[in-house]
């Protein structure tokens, strides 16, 4: 039976959630100059609508949590398996349920706005307001003059498609969904989307408030509750895309942590010009200068995070991207969106430009204003570069509609398209933020500046002199790259000691600093030296085909069968699953049942296991040295027969010093039937000992039985198996197949099959008189892994950069958030 | 006001830069002709091709070729002019491969093969638009 209530009421709250927030638009707007009523109706019609906007996450919530497949969003991004954790994440595997997300957070942070602030409650909100209106139009799903606006995620599976089983019975309900894909079913894909999406949402507050207080002419007095709000979203979003750099090392299958995938660089983007904004920001507040650009920044940042989401949910980026989303036709009210808020931003700073005061002084090399500049410049061009590179099938696409046929393809070379540019801004940066701090804090010229430099350059010096010759790098360019970093934590600790010592409050600039070289170090060493330890040097026959020389990064491992790599031995031991009860379980030990997280293991127990995941599988790898095993990986690869992916996932090994990445690239297909070779018959007696594929095999005895697979034989029939122990190479395989006379005249023959040893076994006949069998075996490869495994030195210099980065950041926030309480409650907020 | 003259021209020509070496790192579509062309003028940069894997009327993918070892294979691709060209890959065959609707290489012609560095392939089921029911 098809629910019909429950999505109706799903639409209904949309259409809501659409009305209330272009009522509380109009409200904030009419009340932005301190209006008391209409700010009290708009701050009624603004919880009204975040109500609403809860009540549709809740809606689609339960009918993705109750397996209604007659709905189109919850039979493609969920199945009845999926646990009540994934089932979130189904919220992000569509567009329609991304948005949400994204609405969702925006009205809590208009709850948080609303509470916080009320001087600038209006003006504000007026702005947050606008844009709940173009996000809930993105999922209205109402066609209005033949034109359709927003993608509803309630809508029914026979809106959507036109199944011909829909024709013959329209209230047709799939068995069980799509599932959710296999990429998001990872810890990592439960809250790095709501971080970034929180991350999204905050970009928002300081365009907000920047232009809130243009229109209501407090042209600058808006940066000081902006700050910190500008320094929480920076946070957030540096957080959420790391959280997406780490969740693509432990899950994707390039090999890293970082691709340059257009939807990592559109995130990437913003963020950096919204860092350049923060620091712009100081500036202004510390000198009262550079409030244009402060202003310029703040608004950019926001309209690129407008960018980025035209880019990515658009279909623009068409092959170019791994994980944009599905174009859903949105592409028009997304061009709408942006376009609308770039013109709203260029109206009021265009109005409000002859009164905000310029920089009078002219900024000397030695005044703190000049580093901060140009630290922002270097911030602005690496974003600019980026986003130059990311934007190519952007003029594709406008080139194609004046008629010219650009064909563009995004670059073939990763790291000279972006990576080494971006390193050598780095540079600057890294030079820079250690320099910079000198002068926010003290009054400089040439000779107190040696001074102040003399230590931490030597330090520098020394430590990066050490390092070089241990890990022996000889690259030039790397050389100065980690003399600059290893510059800028220098300088920053000691800035971190002067100011601590006086006022740890104010030390989240030097924090947050010495985070971002340990980063860049932790680049440096884990991408630039990372060692491929399954190259290939043997076999290279075919490689003759190949005009030059090509590398080979891969390994082919037989089961069972040991290979060198590097200073390791390595075994791969077949394939497991993971239960619940006892954790990775041979593959080949288990049987099926109806109930797809249920198995049964084989033997005499037969006892019941579950599977926590039946969709993945795990390849046990052990790595050797001459002193033992020293450990053993499990790398994944997950099928979804539903979507047709086969997704393959790492498995890492950590160390302090480095992580040992493994991960499988190819296995046999498990769903093609392997070529056996053609059946050999042997004789034997019991006791006999022969050979099976090259293993010692012995005819231990044969046993009458009285069941078939927990089927009991029926009168008049007759069963017997052959019980042979097989000798593999690392312990011994039992074996029985089975020979079944039935009515006294049918044979009946049930081969067994070890695959491990890669052969299958029958009874041919049995022969009484001589106590003998015929035995008939077939053979076929054994089972096999191609695995890559990489060495990447010094990753974790990455990850406690990222930690030091938030702490810093945590300070800052606090001070500033301090600062604008304090004003506030003096009422001295405008 | 000198100095915020010279720190502009400094980040326009940084700019410029940037934009004339994007114009030099873009790689282009071509198809397989005009891949050839390009080699024997001396490009020597890698370009994209996009085609389809030849499939007999079954619908069965042909002319792959996998080396002993697994480790590399061959195989051919019809571009979208209809020309059919091998192709080598230093690479595991993909799992997917065979069931892929469109392939896209990046390589370049080394003298009579196409050798290709990199494989995207478009799977039609990634995200399921039609799916089969079974009533």
């Amino acid at each position: 039976m098809i629910h019909y209530f429950e999505g109706q009421l799903g639409h209904a709250l949309v259409i809501i959630a659409f009305i209330t927030s272009l009522l509380s638009a109009y409200a904030f707007f009419k009340g932005r100059n301190q209006d008391k009523e209409w700010t009290s109706f708009g701050t009624k019609v603004f919880y009204a609508h975040t109500l609403a906007v809860v009540g549709i996450i809740g809606t689609l919530f339960y009918l993705i949590t109750n397996h209604y497949f007659e709905y189109h969003y919850v039979f493609s991004h969920s199945s009845k398996i999926l646990p009540v954790y994934y089932q979130i994440s189904c919220f992000w595997e569509g567009q329609e349920g991304s948005f949400l997300l994204w609405i969702f957070w925006n009205a809590i942070l208009g709850v948080v706005l609303i509470n916080t602030n009320k001087f600038w409650k209006a003006p504000v909100m007026f702005v947050m307001a606008l844009t709940q209106v173009f996000l809930v139009s993105m999922i209205l799903g109402i066609v209005v003059f033949d034109v359709k606006i927003g993608s509803s995620p309630f809508m029914l599976l026979r809106e959507v498609i036109d199944a011909p089983i829909f024709k013959t019975n329209p209230n047709f309900i799939p068995e069980d969904g799509n599932g959710l894909n296999p990429l998001l079913q990872n810890y990592w894909m439960v809250i790095h989307p709501p971080t970034l999406f929180l991350g999204f949402a905050t970009t928002i507050i300081p365009f907000a408030y920047c232009i809130g207080g243009l229109i209501i002419r407090k042209n600058k007095e808006w940066i000081r509750p902006a700050l910190p709000w500008a320094q929480f979203s920076a946070m957030i979003l540096g957080v959420g895309i790391l959280m997406g750099a780490y969740w693509a090392y432990e899950t994707l299958n390039f090999g890293g942590y970082w691709n340059w995938d257009p939807v990592e660089n559109a995130i990437y983007v913003p963020w950096l010009v919204l860092i350049a904004a923060i620091h712009v920001m100081i500036a202004y507040k510390k000198s009262g200068s550079a409030l244009k650009l402060s202003m310029i920044l703040v608004v950019a940042s926001f309209i690129l995070v407008l960018y980025a989401t035209f880019l990515t949910r658009s279909g623009i980026l068409g092959n170019s991207s791994v994980h944009s989303f599905t174009d859903l036709g949105l592409s028009g009210q997304l061009l709408i969106y942006l376009l609308a808020f770039f013109a709203l931003s260029v109206f009021y700073i265009a109005k409000r430009w002859r009164d905000v005061p310029d920089t009078k002084e002219e900024t000397s090399t030695y005044s703190r204003e000049f580093w901060i500049f140009m630290g922002s410049a270097v911030l602005c061009l690496m974003a600019f570069q980026v986003l130059l590179y990311t934007s190519m099938p952007v003029y594709n696409q406008i080139a194609g509609s004046l008629g010219i046929d650009l064909n563009l393809a995004p670059p073939t070379d990763i790291y000279d398209a972006y990576s080494l540019p971006q390193l050598i801004l780095s540079v600057f940066l890294a030079i820079l933020s250690g320099t910079g701090q000198f002068f926010w804090w003290k009054k400089m010229d040439g000779k107190k500046l040696k001074e102040e430099l003399r230590t931490p350059f030597l330090i520098s010096l020394v430590v990066s002199g050490v390092i070089i010759v241990i890990g022996k790098i000889t690259d030039p360019f790397y050389v100065i790259l980690l003399i600059a970093c290893m510059y800028s934590i220098s300088a920053n600790a000691k800035i971190f000691v002067g100011v601590a010592k006086s006022n740890i409050r104010l030390s989240g600039g030097s924090i947050t600093h010495i985070g971002i070289a340990m980063m860049l170090v932790g680049i440096l060493f884990s991408s630039g030296y990372s060692t491929i330890l399954s190259t290939n040097y043997t076999s290279m026959v075919w490689s003759k085909e190949f005009p030059e020389e090509v590398n080979r990064d891969n390994l082919l491992l037989f089961i069972n069968e040991p290979r060198q790599m590097s200073e390791y031995s390595m075994i791969y031991r077949g394939i497991r699953k993971e239960t619940r009860e006892e954790g990775f379980v041979d593959q080949n030990d288990l049987v099926l049942t109806v109930d797809p997280l249920k198995v049964i293991r084989k033997g005499d127990n037969q006892d019941t296991l579950t599977l926590i995941s039946p969709e993945n599988s795990y390849f046990e790898v052990e790595y050797h040295t001459e002193a033992g095993k020293q450990f053993t990986l499990f790398p994944r690869v997950q099928i979804n027969k539903a979507m047709d992916m086969i997704v393959y996932s790492p498995d890492i090994k950590r160390k302090l010093s480095a992580d040992m990445y493994t991960h499988v690239r190819t296995f046999p297909d498990p769903d093609q039937e392997p070529d056996w070779s053609e059946p050999k018959e042997v004789k034997v007696e019991i006791g006999d000992r022969f050979f099976i594929n090259d293993y010692v095999a012995t005819l231990e005895r044969m046993e009458p039985i009285s069941s078939i697979d927990g089927t009991p034989l029926s009168s008049g029939d007759v069963a017997v198996k052959a019980v042979i122990n097989v000798q593999g190479e690392f312990g011994d395989y039992q074996t029985e197949p089975v020979f079944v006379i039935r009515d006294q005249e049918y044979v009946g023959r049930i081969d067994d099959q070890v695959n491990d040893l890669a052969f299958r076994i029958s009874i041919q006949n049995i022969i009484p008189q001589e106590n003998a069998v015929i035995l008939a075996y077939q053979t076929t490869q054994k089972d096999w892994i191609i695995m890559e495994a990489v060495k990447k030195p010094w990753i974790n210099l990455l990850w406690i950069g990222t930690f030091l980065l938030v702490i810093g950041f945590i300070v800052a926030i606090r001070r500033r958030y301090l600062e604008f309480v304090k004003m506030r409650d003096k009422g001295v907020e405008a | 006001m000198k100095k915020k003259y010279i720190a502009a021209i400094v980040i326009i020509a940084i700019a410029i830069t940037m934009i004339v070496s994007m114009t030099g790192d873009a790689s282009t579509y071509v198809s397989f002709s005009e891949a050839k062309v390009l080699s024997e003028k001396g490009f020597k940069k890698s370009i994209h091709v996009v085609g389809e894997l030849p499939k007999t009327a079954s619908g069965e993918v042909v002319g792959i070729q996998e080396s002993p070892d697994k480790l590399s294979f061959k195989f051919e691709m019809v571009d979208e002019n209809g020309l059919k060209q091998q192709v080598l890959f230093a690479e595991p065959i993909p799992t997917d491969f065979t069931r892929s609707e469109q392939v896209v290489i990046v390589g370049a012609y080394k003298g009579e093969k196409f050798v290709a560095e990199k494989i995207l392939l478009k799977c039609p089921s990634k995200y399921q638009e039609e799916p089969e029911f079974t009533s």
